[in-house]
């Protein structure tokens, strides 16, 4: 199987979900400043969403048995939302972090260490 | 109007109405009034008015039992006068020696039931009256000298308002001891007395007695232990509590017998509204009117006594009856076994049994000890508990259970009454303490009384004790009197207080002679001549009667005379010649008029108390002749089981004969005690201590009562200390070893597991812990707090997954 000669189907909309994962995981991980951390979080949920929406879409099972139905995007919609809110708490922590540290290096912050 | 009916209402307020003072000064206490001055006048208020209550209810059973000539006064005339429809045939007497014709009663006793407590198939247990004359003259008398002495009260206890500082009571750090007035708690312990007392004239049955009796027990102990904190108050008040218990013993004793015998405890004859008798009383049991009012066994005991016939019979009975479930025994039976068994036995039993009882509380021989030292109380309560009603309380058991005292249990009365009186009047010829001297003489007296119900004198016993009651309290009031005005009990530190204290030598002169029976002879005199009289005639009859009895006719001869040497004595001593101590003399004064008063009243009564109204045979006398118990006029009794020695009948010794040697006896006897006394105390011409010193040792004997309390003391109390001690060392030895025992090895066993405890699971548990703790630190370095290493971490873990996942999940059931 050559991905780049088949025509595109459900595992291409695997791959770049899955891609959009690694990419947001290395973001996560590499990134000091808390914003950056928080896209990769997008980024992971955003691989999420694909999948679940290409896992839903009728138009890739040609024999309309898509394994997840009509829940596939109905999730990804409940999942835009959640990662909305968690933005707005996740900058509201920020926001409080930098004005107790006067930084948003997440390294920085280890006040709660034990 | 009806007053049959209206007399037991009255009666019940005026019993009920020391209780509602009692119940509100309980309550109120300090706060009424100024220092608790109100609870005085609620006290005094509720006693008057049960008073003048009472005296209406005389009024009314006057009006329902008008009197007929007592025995004394129209000597040969019927005693008995059968029933008032009779009355057109007073020469019907029959002649001593003909047998005695007995007559239905005179005034018809009044006998119901307030409230009943409960019923039990034929058993009742009730709130119940019996009201005869006896009861209403002693209701009357009760609550006059109650009135007397709570008027009194108030200005005797005026000291109690403020705070007290106690002479007599050293604290443990030297200083005396300053307390808290108790004014109020008198008059509320006066006040639930008044109503125990009454409660006890009034009650209808033996157990409702029982009841009352044991609550002026426990007045009495309150008020001998008023001044609680002097350690001869507490012995004195214990002493008095612990003797009593003894005389109550036996009395509960007699109460089980006649309830088992009789199954009731009632006096009279309960009657329904329509006048059906629903319960027999004792009384017409023992004496039933079948038999003319004579004693006989009554058909309980005979059928205890022959239960085991009666168990055979209902063996039996039905083969041999033919009819009938339960074969009752028949009436011939019932007869044949009431002189044969031991049913009379019981009578005796409990007619002792409840004598018994009387002893301790009349304070007879062998139980008077408690009664002298009763006198550790206030003044007024020796006055009403301790000489007029509570003492008294026990003559007027004696002479209420009359019917059922067979000649034995009479004979046994009589013969304690003489040895109290005599020993009683030996030991207040040399007594000090002016309320000693007073506290013998009511012992004395008490005996007289005892003496007279026992030898067949039921009249002349009950009038004594309603005489007595007005002197003595009179006596104890005027010696109050004196102790407030010299703050010492000591007569030899007394003398010359007439001068000062012109009332009270007065009125306590007035006492005296009417103790000591003073009057013309035949003519009248003072109450108490009236009554010794009537006590001496009967002993003179009784001693005729049983010659090797005689002696207690002789000492009673003896103890007139002593009583007028005593009482005179301490009269002298006290009010007359040169002052023996200047201090107490400059100090003395009179009392208030509050104190004066009821003295007064009291020295009237005592000097009338025994008087018709003139021109009439309306009086105490007649008015107690009513009362008189139904069948006791035979000329005379005699036991069944030891007959040597017979009762005379009262109406003997109401011969002109023996009444004028009685009289004249009593006078010879009196006077001659009066002038010994005149000449040793108010003559001078015999030296008390040089007589004295003639007979050093009956000085002593009499001066050491007897030795009685020495006696007891060897006698009872150490050996009771003695078990005690044993028991205590038993308790110590024994039961304190084991206990101990016990204990140490609960002891050992707890350090055993303490150290399993700490050796073996603290240990374990310990090392576990360490082990967490060390995991616990080593695990920490994983949470190094950088977000990178947790996704990692997850990123690793998800690789992980997948792979373990990829191991067990096909790819042909992956499906694409």
């Amino acid at each position: 199987m050559n991905p780049f000669l088949d025509p595109v189907g459900l595992p291409h909309y695997l791959l770049v979900g899955a891609v959009l994962f690694v990419c947001g995981i290395l973001c996560m991980m590499t990134k000091r400043n808390a914003i950056g951390v928080l896209m990769g979080v997008e980024l992971v949920l955003n691989g999420a969403n694909v999948n679940l929406v290409a896992l839903g879409s009728p138009t890739l099972y040609p024999s309309g048995l898509a394994p997840l139905g009509l829940d596939g995007p109905l999730t990804a919609a409940f999942v835009i939302v959640l990662a909305a809110a968690e933005a707005a708490v996740a900058l509201a922590i920020v926001l409080s972090c930098y004005r107790t540290l006067a930084t948003i290096d997440v390294d920085q912050a280890n006040q709660l260490k034990g | 109007m009806d007053w049959a009916s209206k007399i037991p209402i009255l009666l019940a307020v005026a019993w009920l109405l020391p209780l509602a003072s009692f119940a509100i000064i309980l309550v109120g206490g300090r706060r009424l009034g100024r220092a608790g001055l109100g609870a005085a006048w609620i006290a005094c208020a509720a006693i008057v008015g049960s008073f003048c209550l009472s005296t209406i209810a005389l009024g009314g059973w006057l009006w329902v039992n008008p009197l007929t000539p007592s025995a004394d006064h129209a000597q040969h005339e019927s005693v008995h006068e059968t029933a008032p429809a009779d009355h057109d045939q007073p020469g019907a007497r029959p002649s001593e020696s003909a047998p005695a014709v007995r007559h239905a009663p005179v005034a018809e006793p009044l006998s119901g039931i307030w409230y009943t407590l409960g019923e039990f198939g034929s058993s009742r247990i009730a709130v119940s009256y019996y009201i005869d004359g006896l009861t209403v003259a002693m209701f009357v008398m009760v609550s006059l000298i109650a009135s007397c002495i709570h008027i009194y009260s108030v200005g005797y206890m005026h000291e109690e308002l403020e705070e007290v500082i106690d002479d007599t009571v050293r604290l443990t750090d030297g200083r005396r001891l300053r307390r808290a007035g108790r004014f109020h708690r008198f008059f509320q312990h006066l006040s639930l007395f008044s109503f125990s007392m009454l409660g006890l004239i009034v009650a209808g049955n033996l157990a409702m007695v029982f009841c009352f009796w044991e609550l002026v027990g426990i007045c009495s102990y309150l008020l001998i232990g008023f001044y609680i904190e002097r350690p001869t108050a507490s012995n004195a008040a214990n002493k008095a509590f612990i003797v009593n218990r003894v005389g109550d013993f036996g009395m509960i004793v007699g109460l089980m017998i006649f309830w088992a015998g009789l199954g009731t405890l009632s006096f009279g004859d309960i009657r329904n509204s329509s006048g059906e008798v629903i319960e027999q009383g004792m009384f017409s049991l023992v004496r039933p009117s079948e038999s003319q009012y004579e004693l006989v066994v009554p058909d309980g005991f005979v059928q205890w006594s022959a239960r085991d016939e009666i168990a055979q019979l209902a063996r039996s009975g039905p083969a041999h009856a033919g009819s009938g479930p339960a074969a009752e025994p028949s009436a011939e039976q019932i007869e044949q076994w009431r002189g044969g068994r031991w049913g009379y036995g019981l009578l005796i039993l409990g007619g002792l049994g409840l004598f018994c009882g009387c002893i301790g509380k009349s304070a007879q021989f062998p139980l008077h000890v408690w009664l002298p030292d009763a006198m550790e109380g206030p003044t007024p309560v020796s006055a009403l508990v301790h000489s007029a009603t509570m003492v008294a309380a026990g003559v007027y058991l004696v002479a209420r259970c009359f019917p059922v005292f067979v000649p034995e249990v009479l004979l046994t009365i009589a013969v304690v009454g003489c040895i109290t009186l005599f020993v009683a009047a030996t030991i207040a010829l040399t007594a000090t303490d002016i309320k000693r001297v007073l506290a013998y003489s009511t012992v004395s007296q008490l005996g007289y009384m005892m003496l007279a119900l026992g030898s067949g004198g039921w009249l002349a016993g009950t009038l004594h004790l309603f005489t007595h009651a007005f002197f003595k309290s009179l006596l104890f009031l005027c010696s109050g009197s004196v102790i407030h005005a010299c703050h010492t009990n000591e007569l030899p530190r007394m003398g010359g207080l007439g001068r000062k204290m012109p009332w009270t030598a007065g009125t306590m002169l007035v006492g005296c002679l009417a103790i000591v029976g003073a009057g013309i002879p035949l003519v009248g005199g003072l109450s108490g001549y009236y009554s010794k009289d009537a006590i001496l005639a009967q002993q003179y009859v009784f001693a005729a009667a049983n010659p090797p009895l005689s002696w207690m006719f002789y000492a009673a001869a003896i103890g007139a005379a002593m009583t007028a040497f005593y009482m005179f004595r301490l009269w002298f001593l006290a009010f007359v010649g040169k002052p023996r101590d200047a201090h107490v003399f400059d100090h003395a004064h009179e009392s208030p008029p509050v104190m004066i008063g009821p003295l007064v009243l009291l020295a009237v009564l005592a000097v009338a108390a025994a008087w018709n109204v003139p021109l009439t045979h309306w009086g105490l006398e007649s008015l107690l002749a009513q009362a008189r118990p139904l069948g006791i006029d035979q000329p005379e009794f005699r036991g069944l089981m030891w007959s040597a020695a017979a009762i005379p009948g009262e109406h003997l010794s109401h011969e002109s004969s023996v009444h004028t040697s009685a009289a004249l006896l009593a006078f010879v006897m009196g006077a001659a005690g009066v002038v010994l006394a005149a000449v040793m105390y108010a003559a001078r011409k015999l030296d008390s201590a040089d007589v004295a010193s003639q007979f050093p040792r009956l000085y002593r004997f009499l001066l050491n009562k007897w030795w009685f309390d020495e006696i007891y003391h060897y006698v009872w109390i150490r050996p009771t200390m003695a078990v005690s001690r044993w028991v205590a060392q038993c308790d110590q030895r024994v039961i304190d070893f084991l206990l101990d025992s016990a204990a140490r090895g609960a002891a050992l066993v707890a350090r055993w597991d303490d150290w399993v405890d700490r050796r073996m699971l603290d240990r374990m548990i310990d090392r576990f812990a360490e082990a967490v703790y060390r995991l616990a630190i080593r695990l920490r370095g994983l949470q190094t707090g950088y977000v990178r290493h947790y996704v990692l971490a997850i990123a690793v873990g998800l690789v992980v997954l997948v792979v373990v996942m990829s191991l067990y999940w096909s790819s042909a059931s992956a499906g694409w």
